[in-house]
C-alpha cells in the first residue's frame, strides 16, 4: 500500500493501464511533456513515450474529435479537457458524436473514451475553471458520469473507466485533487462503475452527495451526531448509471433523505435522484426529499463563492426540516 | 482602397486543375491519370450508375418509400473519383449527401436506403468496409477522419483517411480544428470539399471572403489545391496525389472540388428561390458524365447503348434492393435500448418495460 492523494492516483490509475494495454492513449492540452497544468500526468510521457502521452493543439472540440477517430481504429484514449468550462466548446464531439458511435453503428464501432475534467468549487478559480456541469451531462443518452470523492475510489473508478467500452465522463474535484491522503493499493483494482457506497451509517436520515459534498456532508453528520442525530451519508460516485438500489436500501431505514449538489438546483442530479426514489420508495417517505444545492445562478465570481456552495450549515438546517416535518 | 502594406501576408491566385474540357478533349495531358480502359470503363459505369440511383431515388422518395434524401447528380465526378483511386483500407467518412462514395467503398445499396428510412441496420456497416455512416452534423466528420488518420499513423499503417464536407462546412470550427490538428500532426488525412456553390441556399459569395476554400490550407499549414469537380480525371489525379503523400508520411490535402448539385438541397428545398435558370444551364454545358463519355467514345471505349444498359442495371439493382430494404425486420424500442451501452445498465433495462 502507498500513501497517495487524489491526483497521484488518478495518474497511478493512468499508469497502470498505460502498462497494461497498449491501445491506451492519454492526450489534452499541455498533458504531455510538462503533466497537465494540475500534474495529474506528471512523469507519463518520459515513461510511455510521445506516441502514447502528447500534447494537443488547443481545440477542445478537435480533441473529442479525434478520440472518436482513435476509437475507431481501435485505441482507447484518455483525453483531458483542462476545465470543465471548456467542455462547452466540445460538446457536440463528447455527448453526441462519441455518445453516439454505438447507436448509430448498430454496434459496429463504439467510443471507449473517458473523459478527464477537473471541476468544483471553493478554489478561486477563473470564472468557467469551477462549474458543476454533471447535470448537462447526466441528461446526454450514451455517456457514463463518474465523480470519485476519495483517493482509493479515484483509482479503481479510473481504472474501470478506462476499460470500459463506452464514453465515461470523470470529472474530478479541484478542492479534492491535494485535500488529503489515502492508501491506495499499488498496481491494478477496479471499483465498479455504478456502485454507490454507504460511508456512514445512519438511521435518522440519508444524505446522498458526491464529489466534494461527501465530505462537506460527512461535516454535517458530524455534527448532528451532537445533536443526537444519526445520519447516514451515501457516496453517489457515479451519476449515471445511478445506483439507485442502495438509495432506496437505505431510504427504507431511515425513511427521510437529502440530496446535496454543488450545481444549481433546478433539473439536476438532486432532482433525478428524488424523482426515483418517488418512483420506488414513496410509502417508506416520512417527508419530502430535499436539495441543498446551489442557487440557479451562474456560478459566482470568488469572492462570494464560498457562501454559494452548499455549507454543513445549510444541510444541518435542511436535515432539521425533513426531521421536523 | 488602400494599396497593400509590403509586410502583409501574400497569397497568390489558385489555378483550377482541369483534366478534360467540357468538350471531351484533353487539355493538361500532362496530369492525366494513369487508368487501363477497363478502369476508364468501370469510372464511367459507376457514374452512369450513380445518376441513375439518384433519378430513381428521387422517385422513391415522393412515394414515400425512402426518407430524408440528398440528391447528388452534378456531382458524380466528385463522388466517383474521390474514392475510385483508394484502397479498401483506407477510410471514407462521409457528410450526409455522400452516399454514392460509402457505396462504393463498400456499404450495400440497401443498407443506405435503410439509412433513409431511418433504421439503425443502415448503419451497421459490414467487417471489412472502412467506412463511417453519414454525418448530420456539419463538419463534426472533420475530426473523426482526422482522429482515423492518427490512428493510422500511430500504427504505422499506410492507409490514408477521407473526408467530406461543402463549402458551407468549410465555415465550421471544426473545419479549421480538423485542418490545423492534421497539420500540427503531419496526419494522411484528405479533406475534400465539393463546392457546389450553394450551403442550401446560401451562396459562395456570402460564405467566406477568402480567394477560395483551397487557401485555407495555407493557414493550416498542409496542401491544397482546387480542381475542377466535373472533371473526373482532374479528381482522380488530385486524389492519387493525396493519397500517395499521405501514405509517404508527407502529411495532409485540402482539394477543393468546384462542382454544381443539379437538384435541390434535399426533397423539402426549391431551388428557383435562389438560383437563376441561366446559372443551371451554364452548369449542365458541364456535366461530368457527358464530359467523360465523349473522352471515351472519342476512344472507342463507350457508346451511348452503354449507358442506356449501365441505366437499366442500376434501375434493376434499385429495385431489387429497395425489395430488400423494405423486407427488412422493422427496428424496435427495445433493440434501441440495447445499442446504448455495451452492458444495459438497470435503469434502461427497466425503461424497456413500457415497450414489451
Amino acid at each position: 500500500m502507498a500513501q497517495m492523494n487524489m491526483k497521484e492516483a488518478i495518474r497511478d490509475a493512468m499508469r497502470v493501464e498505460l502498462k497494461r494495454d497498449p491501445n491506451v492513449l492519454v492526450f489534452g492540452e499541455d498533458v504531455g511533456h510538462v503533466g497537465g497544468v494540475f500534474r495529474a500526468t506528471e512523469g507519463l510521457q518520459k515513461e510511455f513515450g510521445e506516441e502514447r502521452v502528447f500534447d494537443t493543439p488547443l481545440a477542445e472540440s478537435a480533441i473529442g474529435g479525434m478520440a472518436v477517430g482513435l476509437g475507431v481504429t481501435g485505441f482507447r484514449p484518455v483525453a483531458e479537457i483542462q476545465f470543465v468550462g471548456f467542455i462547452y466548446e466540445a460538446l457536440d464531439q463528447m455527448v453526441v458524436q462519441a455518445a453516439r458511435m454505438r447507436y448509430r453503428s448498430g454496434g459496429r464501432y463504439n467510443s471507449p473514451i473517458v473523459f478527464r475534467t477537473p471541476f468544483g468549487g471553493g478554489v478561486k478559480a477563473a470564472e468557467l475553471h469551477t462549474d458543476s456541469l454533471e447535470g448537462l451531462l447526466v441528461q446526454s443518452p450514451g455517456i457514463k458520469v463518474i465523480v470519485p470523492s476519495n483517493p482509493y475510489d479515484a483509482k479503481g473508478l479510473l481504472i474501470s473507466a478506462i476499460r470500459d467500452n463506452d464514453p465515461v465522463f470523470f470529472m474530478e474535484h479541484l478542492n479534492l485533487y491535494h485535500a488529503f491522503r489515502d492508501e491506495v493499493p499499488e498496481g491494478e483494482y477496479t471499483v465498479e462503475i455504478g456502485k454507490a457506497k454507504v460511508v456512514r451509517e445512519g438511521k435518522d436520515v440519508t444524505i446522498l452527495a458526491y464529489g466534494l459534498m461527501v465530505h462537506t456532508a460527512m461535516k454535517a453528520a458530524a455534527e448532528l451526531e451532537k445533536e443526537g442525530v444519526q445520519a447516514e451519508v451515501i457516496d453517489l460516485r457515479t451519476l449515471l448509471p445511478l445506483d439507485i438500489d442502495t438509495i432506496v436500501e437505505s431510504v427504507k431505514k431511515t425513511n427521510r433523505a437529502i440530496v446535496v449538489q454543488e450545481a444549481q438546483k433546478t433539473s439536476g442530479v438532486a432532482a433525478e435522484v428524488i424523482a426515483q426514489i418517488n418512483e420506488k420508495a414513496i410509502l417508506h417517505l416520512e417527508a419530502p426529499v430535499l436539495r441543498v444545492a446551489g442557487p440557479d445562478t451562474i456560478y459566482p465570481f470568488a469572492q462570494i463563492e464560498d457562501q454559494w456552495l452548499p455549507s454543513p450549515a445549510r444541510i444541518i438546517a435542511n436535515v432539521n426540516k425533513v426531521l421536523n416535518f | 482602397m488602400m494599396s497593400k502594406f509590403p509586410f502583409e501576408v501574400q497569397t497568390e491566385d489558385v489555378q483550377t486543375l482541369s483534366v478534360l474540357s467540357p468538350e471531351g478533349q484533353v487539355v493538361n495531358p500532362d496530369m492525366m491519370p494513369e487508368l487501363s480502359d477497363d478502369q476508364l470503363k468501370e469510372i464511367m459505369y459507376r457514374m452512369v450508375f450513380t445518376r441513375a440511383w439518384d433519378d430513381r431515388a428521387i422517385n422513391l422518395g415522393r412515394q414515400g418509400r425512402l426518407g430524408f434524401y440528398a440528391p447528388v447528380s452534378g456531382q458524380e465526378a466528385s463522388m466517383v473519383g474521390s474514392v475510385y483511386p483508394l484502397n479498401k483500407e483506407d477510410f471514407v467518412v462521409p457528410a450526409y449527401r455522400d452516399m454514392p462514395q460509402i457505396v462504393w467503398h463498400g456499404l450495400p445499396l440497401y443498407q443506405a436506403f435503410l439509412y433513409s428510412r431511418g433504421h439503425q441496420h443502415g448503419g451497421q456497416i459490414p467487417e471489412g468496409v472502412n467506412v463511417l455512416m453519414p454525418q448530420i452534423i456539419i463538419g463534426a466528420q472533420i475530426l473523426h477522419a482526422m482522429g482515423i488518420a492518427k490512428g493510422f499513423k500511430l500504427r504505422k499503417q499506410q492507409n490514408v483517411a477521407i473526408t467530406y464536407t461543402g463549402d458551407g462546412g468549410s465555415s465550421e470550427g471544426d473545419f479549421y480544428e480538423g485542418l490545423n490538428f492534421a497539420g500540427a500532426y503531419k496526419l494522411p488525412v484528405i479533406f475534400f470539399v465539393q463546392n457546389n456553390g450553394y450551403a442550401i441556399t446560401t451562396p459562395f459569395s456570402k460564405q467566406t471572403a477568402a480567394k477560395s476554400i483551397a487557401h485555407k490550407s495555407v493557414a493550416a499549414g498542409i496542401h491544397g489545391m482546387q480542381i475542377d469537380g466535373m472533371d473526373v480525371l482532374a479528381v482522380i489525379k488530385a486524389v492519387q496525389i493525396a493519397a500517395e503523400r499521405g501514405r509517404n508520411g508527407e502529411g495532409a490535402t485540402l482539394i477543393e472540388a468546384l462542382t454544381y448539385r443539379y437538384r435541390p438541397h434535399s426533397m423539402a428545398d426549391d431551388t428557383s428561390k435562389y438560383r437563376t435558370k441561366d446559372e443551371e444551364a451554364e452548369w449542365s454545358v458541364k456535366d461530368p458524365l457527358v464530359r467523360f463519355g465523349k473522352f471515351l467514345e472519342s476512344k472507342g471505349l463507350w457508346t451511348e447503348e452503354d449507358t442506356a444498359r449501365v441505366k437499366e442495371e442500376a434501375k434493376a439493382k434499385v429495385n431489387e434492393e429497395i425489395k430488400r430494404a423494405e423486407q427488412t425486420e422493422k427496428m424496435t424500442v427495445v433493440g434501441l435500448i440495447d445499442t446504448m451501452f455495451e452492458v444495459t445498465p438497470q435503469h434502461l433495462e427497466e425503461q424497456k418495460a413500457d415497450f414489451q
